[in-house]
């Protein structure tokens, strides 16, 4: 290992002198760098101030990006702003990004974006991009050397013009426990060509319950040799070649860079682009995604692996801090501070220019911004305070992230993972809960999990903000009792501000992604959990040896697509009904729907069969919703919609298949969603024969096939006995 | 001014220093002089710009080096000029009947040769200025306004001076190397063997220089870990056709009683004569001093710095990356702060430099010549003026 290194230190020392600047001189290396996430992963406080000017150790963590993108030689920078974009962009003019020589900041600003796969298309359209470029998102920090890896693009798109992205990558094992990465991200599989180093397979939402992941068998056929990795990192760094940018812009449904772009490049084999990778070794490289990581590459920046961007390294407008020892680490130190002599700060602390510290107050491990005044006897652990914070006496904060102007009263107790908002007030003696997230802003009513949905709020959210903090401002009183209204607890005496109420992963997952370190409770609960897989795991292989029966992996895999395509099929199913409807309230031509349907169905990738239940399904919502009294009434609201949408529906009954797809689909809305049609079951089925949208051929089929169903299965084809048993008839009669 | 985005993007204090000194005569040449007080003008501006250079990267010493010198030119020009008119003015007053011969010899003196003078009358001589030989004529300087008629000229001739004088400045910078190097044979004798560690130009021309002059000698290379600059040097020795033993820093102690020289390079040189220097270095003195081999350390006049350190284990010191220390994705399974208490049980410190304490150095080179430890604070004293030891604008309101 040590020689090993040394070579690397050395060749890395020989890299830096024969390092020629002619190469990235010649064209001038332009970048995108998405000033937005298009998550909503940092709310509450992305509702107020974009993520990118968050403080990350007291400077704004686009400074870290735009400082490194300027060493690493890039020349141009377009900075894409979509939520908050007012705000960055009044950053970025008076900071002095603009004025730099040699390096270039533009702002691309846009306010309908709900994705990255949006903003490149909007850049693309602009046509400002002219060669390679390196994309990355406002929030990474990093301080690698861009040289050897945008050399390597480029031979390799000398050789091969289908290698249009080099990603950078890192080593990072996961923990074997949380099956999370340490900057709190999902375990990540890659596998990757160990010659070649192209990316091969991508898979950040891996099942772990299953234990398996499924590759196709193709990629071992074609590559005689795959690393599988899951101790790589995304680092969020990627050197594209223009004709990413066109590639978002033909597929228009990309809309994420990994889950979509990515893996659409994977696994479309017909125009045969590669993603290749690029491992950095001794340099830092991390995006901060979620509050685990920010917690985490705030302790990394502070123990310096990402030096030269450290706070006592003037580099971008920040105060210079000075260290000071303390046993042996160090802490930064702002010159001007206040501090009583009584007070201990201990070791990989920063503390921010004006900051006042009372007496006996002890502070271990964390960050205070500017302008703090923290009173006497406090305890502040592994927090991140923001600037202008007020902390009274005998407060007790322990990993938490308070935001700039919160006012902390006497006594009051932060629980570990608590983030409180902008000029949240918390009151006397109150106990934060843990994990629980403070604002002043109400927590927006949670939309159905369609994300593209909660992106566009994210947008909105500087008018609700203006809006609210005007009432904060006028009196506490009223705003505590209006808290109380709304159901939230209120935040002791004198308290102002709601807490939100832990949203969809609940609190189940909260501990996954929040400041705190992962308590240790969980940690047992879950090895015990994984060492009861495993003991499972080992049942299961005992049985089969014994038994002498092998399960094939395609079982398996099956098992895995079918849960795949379900996901898929229900958001197909949503997103038909949706355009169903609105063609409904509209009056929209029939040849139009068809048109959509359709366009939904290649997105998706669907069989007709799947659009037929899905239009068949759609319509019977319709006709259950429009209002009714009683059960002859329905089958007359039905018979009228399946006659003005027949042709619709037939559009998709190609074959018998379809056919005999929309009665099991009738017949499960029957049973679970829609139990009111049950009853009229056989009456539906003879309109629907009466229209021709089902043939004889199909209704029988399907009463042959549910022959030999269980008898719970068999009551509608009882019910429909008699219209069975008349179509035989006339059948036969034909013959 | 370009003066922010320079900050750690330099490496190694002659670039460093010459390009202040260089930046800084393009500040000179670009402020318009006043009509009175020129000095004043042309320091305020030194300052200002001084300041942010020394703000934007305090660790750089040869940064503040440099600032401080051309602070100090200003300062002797000004001082040449104004006595060289006060001379002027009194020879024309006391009498006519001095012959024109001795006015001009006057006035032909050139700057240094006055300012020299003036220092000698100002503070009390040094080494050097007793041992130059000037004429100690100059007349003491009285505080009588000279004429303003040759105001005007005056000003674009100080102006003109300092940029000749700064030019002086970076041609010394550049040119140190070599003007230490000269002196290599008076002290690399026949079949020596000389250690040194890391890498350092100064050094390496050093021995060059002492190659080419036909001594034979062996060179052993501590490597200079973490950041292994010795296995360059060890490559450019080589290339030179120099015997080179590479050893690990850990080694040093073990191969010191085979050394009759340590000779090094450094990272800077104190007023009290401790040197900065990389890390290891400390190590490397003792054991040094333990055998009584001579330590040796090579400087360049820039890395003069007129500063007493006061810890400077870590007030001047530099933590660099840990990254430099060992992989960071290896141990990223022992950096995990998600669990425990939070903080992570490995830190990782990685100082870049150490600081010897002048009486483990047993002789200092630099392009002035071989001298002392304690003799430092006077070669200080010949290059920076008492006044602008703190580069500070506040502290220059009385001048």
């Amino acid at each position: 290992m040590g020689a090993q290194k040394k070579r690397a230190a050395a060749a890395a020392a020989a890299a830096r002198v024969s390092e020629d600047p002619d190469d990235l001189a010649r064209q001038p290396l332009q970048a995108i760098l998405l000033a937005d996430s298009f998550t909503t992963k940092f709310r509450p406080i992305t509702l107020e101030r974009p993520k990118v000017l968050l403080p990350l150790v007291n400077v704004p963590m686009i400074n870290y990006t735009l400082a490194w993108l300027e060493a690493a030689g890039v020349a141009e920078v377009f900075v894409f702003c979509c939520a908050h974009s007012k705000q960055v962009i009044d950053y970025l003019e008076n900071s002095e990004w603009f004025s730099q020589p040699n390096f270039t900041v533009k702002t691309i600003e846009s306010h309908n974006i709900i994705s990255a796969g949006d903003a490149l298309r909007l850049i693309y359209e602009q046509n400002v991009i002219h060669g390679d470029f390196v994309l990355i998102s406002g929030d990474t920090v990093s301080n690698m050397s861009l040289t050897q890896a945008l050399q390597e693009h480029k031979e390799r798109k000398k050789k091969d013009n289908n290698a249009v992205m080099t990603m950078i990558i890192k080593k990072s094992k996961p923990s074997p426990i949380t099956r999370q990465s340490r900057l709190g991200t999902d375990e990540l599989f890659m596998a990757i060509d160990p010659n070649t180093k192209q990316l091969l397979y991508y898979e950040d939402k891996a099942d772990h319950s299953k234990g398996t992941i499924c590759l196709d068998k193709m990629l071992l056929a074609e590559n005689p040799s795959i690393s599988l990795h899951n101790d790589k990192q995304d680092c969020y760094i990627d050197i594209c070649s223009p004709e990413v940018l066109s590639l978002f812009t033909d597929n228009f449904d990309y809309q994420h860079l990994r889950r979509h772009f990515v893996k659409g490049l994977l696994l479309d084999d017909i125009m045969g682009y590669k993603i290749f990778t690029h491992e950095i070794h001794s340099s830092y490289a991390a995006r901060i995604d979620n509050y685990r990581s920010y917690d985490i590459v705030s302790k990394d920046i502070i123990q310096r692996w990402t030096y030269p961007y450290v706070p006592d390294v003037k580099f971008c407008g920040n105060r210079a801090t000075k260290l000071e020892r303390r046993g042996i680490c160090f802490t930064a130190f702002n010159s001007e501070i206040e501090q009583s002599r009584s007070a201990q700060v201990g070791s990989f602390t920063v503390i921010g220019y004006g900051t006042k510290i009372g007496s006996n107050s002890k502070i271990s491990d964390s960050v205070i911004g500017e302008g703090c005044t923290i009173g006497s006897n406090v305890l502040i652990e592994g927090s991140y305070i923001w600037d202008n914070v007020i902390i009274e006496d005998g407060c007790e904060l322990r990993h938490v992230i308070v935001c700039d102007g919160v006012i902390m009263k006497a006594g009051a107790v932060l629980k570990p993972g608590v983030v409180l908002s902008f000029k949240v007030v918390i009151g006397e003696r109150f106990v934060v809960p843990a994990y629980s997230k403070v604002s002043l802003l109400q927590q927006p009513t949670v939309h159905d999990s369609d994300e593209e949905l909660e992106y566009a709020d994210n947008s909105s959210g500087t008018v609700e903000f203006s809006s609210i903090q005007g009432t904060a401002d006028q009196s506490n009183g009223e705003m505590t009792s209006e808290s109380s209204e709304a159901h939230k607890p209120k935040l002791g005496t004198g308290g102002v501000g709601y807490i939100w109420s832990i949203c969809e992963g609940g609190q189940e997952e909260e501990w996954r992604h929040s400041v705190a370190p992962i308590p240790e409770d969980k940690l047992t609960e879950l090895s015990e959990a994984m060492d009861d897989d495993q003991e499972l795991v080992t049942q299961d292989r005992t049985a089969l040896s014994t038994s002498g029966e092998l399960i094939s992996d395609s079982n398996a895999s099956e098992g895995d697509d079918n849960e795949d395509s379900k996901d898929d099929s229900v958001y197909f199913e949503k997103e038909v009904e949706a355009t169903f409807l609105r063609a409904v309230e509209e009056n929209v031509k029939v040849d139009h729907v068809i048109l959509e349907v359709n366009s939904l169905r290649l997105s998706y990738n669907m069989t007709s069969a799947d659009c037929a239940g899905a239009v068949f399904y759609s319509m019977m919502k319709l006709a259950i919703k429009t209002p009714h009294s009683s059960a002859s009434e329905l089958q007359q609201n039905t018979a009228n919609i399946i006659t003005t949408w027949q042709k619709l529906l037939k559009s998709y009954l190609l074959e018998i298949d379809e056919e005999i797809e929309i009665i099991l689909k009738f017949e499960e809305m029957c049973l679970e969603s829609a139990k009111e049609f049950s009853p009229l079951f056989a009456r539906i089925l003879h309109i629907l024969y009466d229209k021709d949208i089902l043939q004889e051929d199909a209704i029988l089929r399907w009463a042959d096939e549910k022959e030999g169903a269980d008898e719970s299965d068999k009551v509608f084809v009882r019910q429909s006995e008699k219209f069975i048993q008349w179509l035989r008839e006339a059948s036969e009669e034909e013959d | 001014m370009v003066a922010h985005g320079r900050q750690c993007k330099i490496e190694g204090s002659q670039a460093t220093a010459r390009q202040t000194a260089e930046l800084l005569r393009s500040v000179i040449s670009q402020q318009r002089v006043p009509y009175t007080n020129q000095a004043g003008a042309l320091i305020d501006a030194v300052k200002a710009v001084g300041e942010q250079l020394i703000a934007a990267n305090p660790v750089e010493l040869a940064v503040g080096n440099i600032v401080r010198r051309v602070l100090h030119i200003i300062r002797e020009e000004d001082l040449s000029l104004t006595t060289a008119a006060i001379g002027e003015l009194n020879l024309s007053a006391v009498s006519d009947d001095e012959n024109d011969d001795d006015r001009d010899g006057n006035t032909t003196l050139s700057a240094a040769a006055v300012a020299a003078a003036a220092r000698s009358t100002l503070r009390p001589p040094s080494l050097q200025t007793l041992l130059e030989d000037t004429p100690v004529s100059a007349a003491v300087p009285q505080t009588s306004s000279s004429g303003a008629a040759d105001k005007s000229s005056r000003s674009r001739k100080l102006k003109h001076d300092v940029i000749e004088a700064v030019n002086e400045l970076i041609q010394d910078i550049v040119t140190c190397h070599e003007q230490i190097a000269e002196q290599a044979v008076e002290h690399i004798h026949q079949n020596e063997v000389i250690l040194t560690l890391g890498s350092s130009r100064t050094v390496s021309e050093f021995l060059f220089a002492a190659k080419e002059k036909k001594r034979s000698f062996r060179v052993f290379v501590a490597e200079g870990a973490p950041r292994y600059q010795g296995h360059l040097l060890a490559k450019e020795l080589v290339a030179r056709g120099l015997q080179t033993t590479l050893i690990t820093d850990s080694a040093v102690f073990a191969m010191i009683s085979r050394v009759n020289m340590v000779i090094v390079g450094a990272h800077a040189v104190m007023a009290n004569g401790g040197v900065i220097a990389p890390v290891g270095m400390n190590l490397v003195a003792l054991a040094a001093q333990k055998h009584a081999v001579p330590f040796v350390v090579l400087a360049g006049s820039h890395k003069l710095c007129p500063l007493y350190p006061h810890n400077p284990e870590v007030l001047l010191n530099e933590l660099r990356s840990p990254s430099e220390l060992l992989d960071f994705g290896e141990f990223s399974d022992c950096m995990d702060f998600g669990s425990g208490s939070g903080s992570p049980l490995l830190h990782v410190v990685n100082p870049a430099f150490d600081y010897v304490p002048p009486k483990l150095v047993s002789l200092f080179i630099t392009d002035a010549g071989g001298h002392n430890p304690s003799y430092m604070y006077r070669l200080i004293a010949d290059y920076y003026s008492a006044d602008d030891l703190v580069v500070q604008r506040r502290a220059i309101a009385g001048n």
